[in-house]
């Protein structure tokens, strides 16, 4: 399956894009997703192992099962106002 | 009720003017603005950048939450992304009620929970010409491993059609700093 991954703010600047499509094995959960990512080595491994995560633009706990089609984003500390 | 992102500047007394009735014996406008120094540091401008279609999302929802403690549905709540000079302002809050009790409750509400959990960022630009993004806090999103919704009681992709975007909201409160 594949997903649609954005990144934001500090963790854009790390990743050099602010998205990309990722493909993961059928039942990857955020968190596999956010550890294929860190494995990649670069500036990706300097990810927090447990940022926040939206997907399909609400707040997902990193157990969340992927699904096809799925837009995941990581989503560094938050500083509205 | 009406809340909003936008890169426009913001007109403070149109936010304003979306709120009240005959019923309203208080009406509040919060203002959120850009400062000259955080930290000890000069500063010149911020860049505010926003995940947009989900900020659309939470801001929407807050002001739902803030209508339910308010009593009302008079609120008015927008939120600026892009590059802001000192001065100009990044939020703008309006709410009015009968009684002025539950608007500055409200109202209140409405920031701290802007700074709690709206996915945005900003991006100092400081008088000696170096930038950094401001450090935030963390959304109230349940940790690894953690009990939470499964696969099958989630939205789907999102279809930019309104309404299946629900936030969670439990989790320990961030500190949310003054604005």
């Amino acid at each position: 399956m594949r997903v649609r991954l954005h990144f934001f703010a500090l963790y854009r600047d790390m990743a050099g894009t602010d998205a990309t499509d990722v493909e993961l094995p059928d039942g990857a959960t955020a968190a596999e997703l956010i550890g294929r990512l860190r494995d990649r080595g670069g500036s990706l491994a300097r990810l927090p192992a447990e940022p926040a995560v939206a997907v399909n633009l609400a707040y997902a706990p990193l157990d969340t099962v992927l699904r096809d089609g799925d837009e995941v984003a990581l989503l560094p500390p938050v500083a509205g106002g | 009720m009406k809340s909003w992102i936008t890169r426009a500047p913001l007109d403070p007394a149109a936010v304003l003017a979306e709120v009240g009735a005959a019923a309203d014996g208080a009406a509040l406008l919060f203002l959120g603005i850009v400062r000259d120094h955080n930290d000890g540091a000069a500063v010149r401008g911020i860049r505010y950048e926003a995940y947009v279609p989900m900020a659309e999302a939470v801001l929407r929802e807050i002001t739902e939450e803030a209508a339910a403690r308010l009593g009302t549905d008079r609120l008015a709540v927008v939120h600026r992304t892009g590059e802001l000079e000192v001065g100009e302002a990044s939020v703008a809050i309006a709410v009015s009620s009968p009684h002025r009790a539950e608007a500055f409750d409200a109202c209140r509400y409405v920031i701290e929970e802007i700074k709690r959990r709206l996915p945005v960022w900003k991006q100092e630009r400081y008088a000696d010409g170096r930038s950094g993004w401001v450090e935030g806090v963390r959304p109230p999103v349940a940790g690894a491993a953690t009990p939470g919704p499964r696969s099958h009681d989630r939205a789907g992709p999102p279809d930019r059609s309104a309404g299946s975007h629900e936030a969670v909201r439990n989790g320990a409160r961030g500190a949310a700093g003054a604005p």
